[in-house]
């Protein structure tokens, strides 16, 4: 992956506590994945940043490279990776999304 | 682009040796699928290093020819 995608994604990752890089914006998702991902993050009160991928042709590969991982959407709690929509919604359906970001100190206001 | 059902079953069981796989065809398009794969070699690995192999196992289709398979992986 080129250099300057990847020192993108990184910065970006850094600067906010949550990050969901997914097809489309939170108000407009354009796919139903990055959907899930939006709808679980609002209810749980989280701030978070978004990137969409489809702005981005530099960014939309670069995200595939960064984590081995094939698709979007992909969601980043304090620089970490954390997984895509299924992993994302089997953790919030057991509870551990919430004690993660809990741990991580992220304010919620479910 | 979309891939048969068998096609994405047998390349899941060709990298994971001994896996049961079940796959749904979410919407009847070929192209929008769930993968139930239950495998020993999930054992002690994190949901993402699990997703990871699926994903390996696909040799580059997922994302692409594959637009949709939701995951669920668990050990057997």
């Amino acid at each position: 992956m080129s250099q300057p995608a990847k020192d993108r994604i990184q910065k970006t990752v850094t600067d906010n506590d949550i990050v969901l890089y997914m097809k489309g914006t939170p108000t407009f998702p354009q796919c139903g994945f990055s959907s899930t991902v939006v709808q679980i993050f609002d209810y749980l009160g989280s701030e978070y940043a978004s990137v969409n991928v489809l702005d981005d042709p530099e960014i939309r590969q670069g995200i595939k490279d960064f984590n081995n991982w094939p698709t979007v959407p992909q969601i980043f709690v304090k620089g970490e990776f954390i997984g895509g929509c299924d992993i994302v919604r089997e953790m919030f359906e057991t509870g551990e999304l919430k004690t993660l970001l809990a741990n991580k100190g992220i304010a919620l206001t479910a | 682009m979309a891939m048969h059902a068998n096609d994405i079953i047998e390349m899941i069981k060709d990298a994971l040796p001994g896996a049961d796989v079940v796959l749904e065809d979410l919407a009847g398009d070929g192209d929008h699928y769930k993968a139930i794969i239950t495998s020993s070699v999930f054992a002690g690995k994190s949901r993402i290093a699990q997703h990871q192999l699926v994903y390996g196992a696909l040799k580059g289709k997922m994302g692409g020819e594959l637009h949709a398979l939701a995951l669920e992986t668990k050990e057997k």
